[in-house]
C-alpha cells in the first residue's frame, strides 16, 4: 500500500476509533479493541500496514515508557521502599518458577538448551502494558491484586536488564560478527569493563534522583510561572525523553528509568499536572502499541503449524498461570485476588519481542523459532483480555468473595476521597482540620509559590488550574466523594460546579462564597452547599460585642443559630424571585437595595423568635392570668 | 475556713427573678467561688481538666440550679457526666472528692405542698434528688439535704430577699465547717434551727 505517513496515520486512527468504540459498546476492555484493529489493518486481513508494523512497534513501545513514568508518579519513594519485599519475593518466585517450568517444557519438546533458555526467559516476562492498562481501567490499583501484579511486573523490568546482559554469553559467534545485527542494543558502555559498567549504571540512577530534585522541579516551577500551558507539555516530554536517552546510553530499560523518574517526581507539587498532561498521550501510544502487536501476528506461521503453535500457546499460558497462582498462594492472597493475578499476568510480554530479536541477532535462535515465538507472544497478549472476561464472568461469581465487600475499615479514608481546591487562609484551615481527623484531602492550588511553601510545611499540595477537567480527573474526581471549593472566585466555583453537574453528578460540591450576591448566583445554578465566608465570623463578633455588654452567652449562642437559619432561609427565598437583567453598573446600587430588603424583613418578622423555655416570668404571667380567670 | 464552690446552672438566668436575687447575695462573698456554667460553657464544651482542678481546690460543692422537669438543666448533667470521671471521681482507689461536702440549692415554681404523695407532683423534692444524692455518695462526698426556695411564682421580691439572706447565712455556716449529725431531722437546710433563730 502507499507509504504516505498521512495515509498510515488515518488507517491507525480510524481503526482505533472504530474497533475500540465497538469493544467498549460490547463491554470489553479497550485493549481488545486495539488488538483487533491491529489484526484488521495488518498484512493478513486488509493489508493496509505491511512490515512497517515492526517499526511502529518500536515507536509505540514509548507508550510503555510513558506509562511507567506515570505509574512511578503515583508511587512515592516511601511506598516503593515498603514494597521491596513483595517486589523481590513475588517477582523472584514468578520469574524463577516460570523459567524453570518453561525450560523443562521446551527441553521436552526437543529444543536445544540455549534456545530453550532464551525462550524461557522471554516466557517468564509478562506484559506491563496489557496488565497495567487493564488494572487501571478497572480501578484495581489499590487492591492486593493490583499491587502484587505491579510488584511482579516491576521485578521483571529490572531482571530483563540482566537477561539482556546474559544472552550474549550464550552466543556461539564472536561479538564482532554479530555487531551488525545487534546495533540497536549497543551502547556507550560496551567497551568498558564490567565494574565500570555497573558503576555507571548506579551513577545514572543517582543522576536521575538528583536531577529530579534539583533540576527538574525547579525547571517545572519556572515553566509554571510563565503560565504557558503547552510549555508544560513540552517539559513533561523532555523529562521522559531525557531519562529514556540516558537509560539507553547505559543499557538499562528506558521503562525502568522512566519509572524511577516518576517516583522521584511523585513527591513534587507537579504530580497531578504531569499526570493530566501525559495521560492522553500515553493512552494513545499504548493503543498504537497494541495495534502494532495485533498487526504483527503472522498468520502464515500459524497456518503452517496450527497445532504446534496452539499447543505451545496453551501450555505456556497454563504454566504461567500455575506459577502465578502458587506465587499468590505463598504470599497469602485471597482466592479471588489469586485468580485475578493468575489471569492478568499469564501472557508473554512485550519484552519478549526485544529478547527474541536480540537472541536472533546473536544467532542463538533460528528464524523459524523466532517467528513462532513472536506469534505465540502476540496471541497470548491478545488472549489476556478474553481470559480476564472468562474469569470475571464465570469463575469469580462462583468463588463467593466479592471485591467490594473485602475492603478493610482502614481503607475508608482512602476510598472516601476529598478534593480541596484553593489552599489560601480559608482552604488551609479546612485542610488542617480535616488532617487532624486523619483525612488527607487532595489539594489543588494554582499559585506555585504558595504550593512550594506549603509543601515544605508538610502538606500534600498540587499545582494546577482546578477548572480543567483533566486535572480534576487526575486528582481523582471520579472516585471523589466531596469536592471543596475554598476559593472565593465565583468563576472558579461556577466552572467546577458545571463539570461536576455534567460529568460527576455523584460528587458533593461544597463552596465558599464571598457574599450574598455570589451565593444567589450559585444557588440559581442548582448548588446546595454554599458557605458565605462572612456570615458566621461577623455574627461571632456581634455575639461577643453583646456578651461584653452583658447579654448571656448561652442565649446569644442560640440567637446566632436562629439568625443564621433565618438568613439562609431568606437568602433562598429571595434567590427564587425573578431577577432583572444583570447590569454591573447598577450592581452596587442593587446590593444596597438588597440590604434594605433584608433589614425590612428583619423588622417585619422580628429577627429571632424568643425562646419560651426556662422563662419563669412567662410561666408566672400565664399562671396568674388563669388564677384570675 | 472551708472553701465553697457554687456550680450555678441556669439556661435563662437573665429571666429568673428568684435566682438573680439569690445569686446577688452570695456570689461576691469571701471564700466563695461562683462558677456560672452557662456563661462559661455556652456551647456545652466543658473543660474537664479545669473543672477537676476547681473541685480539688474547694471543700464544699453546691449545685445551684432551678428545679425543672424534676431535675437539673442539661449543662449541669453534662458537667456531671464529663467531670466526674471513673478513675478520678469514683472507682477503685480514688479519693479526689473524698470528705468533701455536697448539696443542691434549688428553686421550684411549684410550692412545697405540691411535692408530696398527695400533691400533683406525687413525690417529695428529696425523692426527686435521689440521683444527685447517690452521685455524691458514690464519689465519697457527704451529701447534705437541699436548700430549696419553693413556690417562686407566688413569692414577691421581699420574700425572695429573705430567702437569699438565709442562703447567705447558710454559706457562712458551711464555711465554719458545719457538721450537723442529723440536721435535727429536717428535710431541708432551710428549716435547721441555726438559720431560724434570728
Amino acid at each position: 500500500m502507499t507509504g504516505s505517513i498521512l495515509f498510515e496515520a488515518i488507517v491507525f486512527l480510524a481503526g482505533a476509533i472504530i474497533c475500540v468504540s465497538i469493544a467498549k459498546r460490547l463491554g470489553l476492555s479497550s485493549v481488545i479493541g486495539y488488538l483487533l484493529a491491529g489484526v484488521l489493518i495488518g498484512p493478513y486481513v486488509f493489508g493496509f500496514i505491511g512490515t512497517e508494523g515492526e517499526d511502529i512497534m518500536h515507536f509505540a513501545e514509548f507508550g510503555v515508557v510513558v506509562m511507567l513514568f506515570l505509574i512511578g508518579l503515583e508511587i512515592e519513594p516511601k511506598n516503593f521502599w515498603n514494597m521491596r519485599k513483595t517486589i523481590v519475593g513475588m517477582g523472584g518466585i514468578q520469574v524463577g518458577g516460570t523459567m524453570l517450568l518453561s525450560y523443562i517444557l521446551f527441553t521436552v519438546l526437543g529444543f536445544e538448551w540455549k534456545v530453550g533458555l532464551v525462550i524461557s526467559m522471554a516466557v517468564a516476562l509478562s506484559s506491563t502494558a496489557i496488565a497495567m492498562q487493564t488494572i487501571k481501567e478497572k480501578g484495581l490499583m489499590e487492591t492486593t491484586f493490583g499491587s502484587s501484579s505491579f510488584s511482579i511486573l516491576l521485578f521483571q523490568d529490572i531482571i530483563v536488564i540482566f537477561m539482556l546482559g546474559f544472552i550474549p554469553l550464550l552466543s556461539n559467534t564472536d561479538a564482532s560478527a554479530s555487531a551488525e545485527n545487534v546495533s540497536d542494543h549497543t551502547n556507550l558502555l560496551d567497551g568498558l569493563p564490567l565494574g565500570l559498567q555497573t558503576l555507571s549504571i548506579i551513577l545514572s540512577v543517582v543522576v536521575i534522583i538528583v536531577a529530579g530534585r534539583y533540576l527538574i522541579v525547579p525547571m517545572l516551577r519556572k515553566v509554571a510561572k510563565t503560565g504557558v500551558r503547552e510549555l508544560l507539555i513540552a517539559a513533561a516530554f523532555l523529562i521522559v525523553f531525557g531519562i529514556s536517552l540516558l537509560m539507553e546510553f547505559v543499557g538499562l530499560s528506558p521503562a525502568l528509568g522512566a519509572f524511577l523518574g516518576g517516583v522521584v517526581l511523585s513527591n513534587s507539587e507537579f504530580k497531578h499536572e504531569l499526570e493530566s498532561t501525559l495521560e492522553p498521550f500515553k493512552n494513545l501510544m499504548l493503543g498504537l502499541f497494541f495495534m502494532a502487536v495485533g498487526a504483527s501476528i503472522n498468520f502464515i506461521v500459524i497456518a503452517n503449524s496450527p497445532l504446534e503453535i496452539g499447543g505451545i500457546l496453551v501450555a505456556i499460558i497454563i504454566l504461567k498461570g500455575i506459577v502465578l497462582y502458587i506465587t499468590g498462594h505463598i504470599f497469602k492472597l485471597k482466592l479471588d485476588q489469586k485468580l485475578l493475578l493468575t489471569c492478568s499476568l499469564a501472557q508473554i510480554g512485550e519484552f519478549a519481542f526485544v529478547l527474541l530479536s536480540f537472541a536472533f541477532g546473536l544467532n542463538i535462535l533460528e528464524q523459524e523459532q523466532m517467528d513462532m515465538m513472536l506469534v505465540i507472544t502476540a496471541l497470548s497478549m491478545s488472549l489476556t483480555p478474553i481470559i480476564g472476561i472468562i474469569n470475571e464472568r464465570f469463575i469469580l461469581p462462583r468463588t463467593g468473595t466479592k471485591e467490594s465487600l473485602k475492603r478493610p475499615m482502614d481503607h475508608i479514608a482512602k476510598t472516601q476521597k476529598i478534593i480541596l481546591v484553593g489552599f489560601g487562609h480559608f482552604g488551609s484551615t479546612i485542610g488542617r482540620f480535616l488532617r487532624s481527623h486523619g483525612v488527607e484531602a487532595t489539594i489543588l492550588d494554582h499559585d506555585s509559590n504558595r504550593v512550594d511553601f506549603l509543601r515544605k510545611m508538610g502538606f500534600e499540595v498540587y499545582y494546577g488550574d482546578a477548572t480543567r477537567l483533566d486535572l480534576l480527573e487526575s486528582a481523582g474526581i471520579a472516585e471523589a466523594k466531596i469536592v471543596i471549593c475554598a476559593t472565593n472566585k465565583i468563576s472558579v466555583s461556577k466552572a467546577i460546579g458545571k463539570i461536576i453537574k455534567e460529568k460527576y453528578p455523584h460528587v458533593e460540591f461544597m463552596i465558599r462564597t464571598k457574599n450574598r450576591y455570589d451565593a444567589y448566583e450559585l444557588l440559581n445554578l442548582g448548588n446546595e452547599n454554599i458557605y458565605r465566608e462572612s456570615l458566621e465570623t461577623s455574627l461571632t463578633l456581634a455575639k461577643d460585642v453583646l456578651s461584653k455588654m452583658g447579654f448571656r452567652k448561652y442565649t446569644l449562642n442560640r440567637q446566632v443559630q436562629n439568625f443564621i437559619k433565618y438568613d439562609e432561609d431568606s437568602l433562598r427565598r429571595l434567590s427564587q424571585e425573578p431577577k432583572d437583567e444583570k447590569n454591573y453598573i447598577f450592581k452596587a446600587k442593587k446590593e444596597l437595595e438588597q440590604q434594605e430588603k433584608f433589614l425590612n424583613e428583619d423588622f417585619k418578622r422580628g429577627i429571632v423568635e424568643y425562646d419560651n423555655h426556662w422563662d419563669s416570668e412567662h410561666i408566672r404571667k400565664v399562671l396568674n392570668k388563669t388564677k384570675k380567670g | 475556713m472551708k472553701k465553697i464552690l457554687i456550680l450555678f446552672s441556669h439556661p435563662k438566668f437573665e429571666k429568673s427573678r428568684a435566682n438573680t436575687i439569690l445569686v446577688d447575695h452570695v456570689k461576691n462573698k469571701e471564700g466563695v467561688t461562683f462558677h456560672d456554667l452557662y456563661e462559661k460553657y455556652p456551647d456545652f464544651h466543658i473543660n474537664v481538666k479545669a473543672e477537676k482542678e476547681l473541685l480539688e481546690q474547694h471543700d464544699v460543692i453546691i449545685w445551684h440550679h432551678p428545679f425543672y422537669w424534676y431535675s437539673c438543666p442539661p449543662l449541669m448533667k453534662q458537667w456531671i457526666d464529663m467531670v466526674l470521671e471513673f478513675g478520678w471521681a469514683y472507682g477503685p482507689n480514688t479519693n479526689a472528692l473524698e470528705s468533701k461536702t455536697c448539696l443542691n440549692v434549688i428553686t421550684t415554681g411549684g410550692s412545697k405542698e405540691l411535692y408530696c404523695s398527695q400533691g400533683s407532683n406525687s413525690f417529695t423534692v428529696n425523692q426527686f434528688l435521689r440521683p444527685f444524692e447517690q452521685t455524691a455518695n458514690l464519689c465519697g462526698m457527704t451529701y447534705f439535704p437541699p436548700f430549696a426556695v419553693m413556690g417562686t411564682h407566688n413569692l414577691d421580691d421581699e420574700d425572695l430577699i429573705n430567702h437569699a439572706k438565709q442562703y447567705s447565712d447558710l454559706i457562712d455556716l458551711l464555711q465554719q465547717d458545719y457538721t450537723l449529725g442529723d440536721f435535727n431531722g429536717c428535710a431541708f437546710l432551710n428549716d435547721i434551727p441555726e438559720l431560724n433563730n434570728a
